[in-house]
């Protein structure tokens, strides 16, 4: 399909850096100028947005980290005047604070203007029925994607998340040719659907599925693609960098970073030293037109590999690979980032269990389950079982609603788990991609 | 008068896993205490142990020392006749004075038949029990 926006995507390279530095100077001369932290934090480093002269120059300014989001919870990092904003969206920080991003009208323009650009390569836009089965709500997932596709003309189908059967029902009577969801939720549903007698493949129109919000492999785009008859594309983002955001291109090989909207790098994540392309490190994000919340020299956590290759579909922006891994010990479960300092936070919150945790993640058929290994409290210590399992049941409640995502939790001997740091023994992945 | 007869059972948390019992018996055998009776009640993933000892004392800070989690609950022993309606005789004095069982098991042994119970108002359940004539495990063989 045609490029969403071809004078943009199609730019000469040089060209493209030349707008990057136009846009990058002007956002820190901007963040210097209304927003206390940014000047703050710039003064502390000793750079001015003068030192500002060429792109490289954007090297010289310090990274922002998550804990930054928690320290300046819940505006304290936003650029715009209230009346501004148009939406905020919440996900979980990494302890009992969440992470709050606001948008402006620009800002969500901007937002979808990116996925439009993104599902146009994928070969998604008018005539299409892409149904969003991300979370709608606090979760960027969900009116990320939506907004996106309204934008390039697709028809959306709002399923949200849930109720998998009546997914398939309205995926064949409204004839979704497009899906949005987690891969491991696709395999889900492709699983539920056989049960029902319904072949994904000979039984509906999909034919492609824009999957993400939790990593994925090569081996399992080829399992969807040819068990499910469609093709099955990236999509990268994280809320702060506004949510889902930038996909695949129908060449499968890359996600494209607009770079008149963000700028790319991939740092050595012990030094912090620029990398070239073709090296492993961690991503570092700089959203060059954001209002409400701008993010420069972000700290992503996720490890990629940047690509600055000629792409065979045209586009001259630069990509990143699939993300391998992440620097940090966070998890995504279901689609949700769960910090191990988030389970930790909230046990120390319920005097009936110890502060001692073990998570244990694995699949359950096609889905994540997570289960959170605790230990029973002396004084909470009942011989009644109905005592017991509604400690158990109070836990996992409790979990559930600072984690936003389900859990089951166990009752273990006290002693039983582990004792020390260390992301190896606390938490236990058997999930295999 | 009535705490005379208000026995000291340990309750021990276990993981729902192979060997655990064998830890807890080994442990008791260790330290050379008998159990009289005891018994187990699961749930998913977990379950209490739950006994009658000679020196239940020694047996928590033995069991706790361990790293086992331990408590000890009042339950009374009330002896039956082993013959049809032992059970219920007893059964029948708790259910007419308003008594709630919560859990109860039993062994037989040399000396007849005891029912141990864990009930809502302990003191209350041995004064009936006595009034009409039953007889009680004296916590003093308990020691």
């Amino acid at each position: 399909m045609a490029p969403w926006n071809r004078q943009v995507e199609e730019m000469p390279p040089d060209e493209l850096r030349r707008l990057q530095y136009r846009l990058a100077k002007a956002l820190v001369q901007r963040v210097y100028e209304t927003s206390e932290f940014y000047r703050r934090r710039m003064k502390e480093h000793g750079v001015r947005p003068d030192d500002i002269r060429s792109l490289a120059d954007i090297g010289k300014l310090p990274f922002m980290y998550k804990r930054d989001l928690r320290d300046n919870y819940p505006d304290g990092l936003f650029c715009a005047p209230k009346e501004e904003l148009v939406r905020y969206h919440v996900s979980s920080g990494t302890t009992g604070k969440p992470t709050v991003v606001g948008y402006t009208r620009h800002d969500i323009e901007n937002w979808s203007e990116s996925l439009a650009r993104g599902f146009s390569s994928c070969g998604l836009g008018r005539g299409d029925v892409l149904q969003v089965s991300y979370g709608y709500g606090l979760f960027t997932g969900g009116l990320g994607v939506h907004y996106g596709a309204e934008k390039v003309g697709a028809t959306v189908l709002p399923t949200s998340v849930g109720n998998t059967e009546r997914q398939i029902e309205l995926m064949q009577d409204l004839h979704t040719t497009a899906i949005a969801c987690t891969p491991s939720y696709l395999l889900h549903l492709g699983e539920v659907a056989e049960k029902m007698g319904v072949s994904i493949r000979d039984d509906t129109d999909l034919r492609i599925g824009i999957l993400g919000a939790e990593p994925w492999s090569e081996q399992m785009r080829s399992r969807i693609e040819d068990w499910l008859g469609i093709r099955a594309y990236d999509i990268y983002g994280t809320s702060e960098l506004s949510g889902p955001m930038f996909t695949e291109c129908s060449e499968q090989k890359g996600i494209h970073i607009w770079g008149d909207l963000a700028l790319a790098e991939v740092v050595d994540p012990e030094t912090g030293e620029v990398l070239p392309p073709g090296e492993r490190g961690e991503l570092v994000i700089t959203i060059l037109q954001k209002e409400a919340f701008p993010m420069i020299r972000y700290r992503v956590g996720d490890i990629t590999v940047m690509d600055e290759e000629p792409c065979a579909c045209g586009r001259t922006h630069p990509r990143i690979h699939r993300i391998q891994g992440r620097v940090d010990d966070m998890l995504i479960v279901r689609g949700i980032n769960v910090f191990p300092s988030q389970v930790e936070h909230a046990l120390l919150e319920i005097p009936e269990v110890g502060r001692h945790f073990q998570i244990v993640v694995d699949r359950k058929g096609a889905l994540d389950a997570m289960l959170v290994r605790v230990e029973v409290s002396e004084e909470a210590f009942s011989d009644k079982i109905t005592d017991l399992m509604m400690i158990r049941k109070m836990v996992e409640h409790r979990l559930r609603s600072s984690l936003n995502v389900g859990v089951d939790v166990e009752l273990v001997e006290p002693g039983t788990l582990p004792r020390f740091e260390g992301k190896s023994k606390k938490v236990v992945d058997r999930r295999s991609l | 008068m009535e705490k005379s007869y208000i026995v000291k059972q340990i309750s021990i948390f276990s993981e729902n896993r192979p060997g655990r019992l064998a830890a807890i018996a080994g442990a008791l055998r260790d330290a050379k205490i008998n159990i009289f009776a005891f018994s187990i009640a699961e749930a998913n993933g977990f379950g209490v142990v739950r006994a009658l000892v000679d020196r239940p004392e020694d047996a928590h800070r033995t069991l706790t020392d361990l790293g086992f989690r331990v408590s000890f609950t009042d339950v009374i022993g009330v002896k039956m006749r082993d013959e049809p309606g032992g059970l219920s005789e007893v059964a029948s004095v708790l259910g007419d004075a308003g008594i709630n069982i919560e859990y109860a098991y039993a062994y037989s042994g040399r000396d007849g038949a005891v029912l141990i119970l864990r009930v809502d108002q302990v003191e209350d359940a041995v004064r009936q029990i006595l009034d009409r004539g039953g007889e009680l495990l004296k916590a003093s063989l308990f020691r």
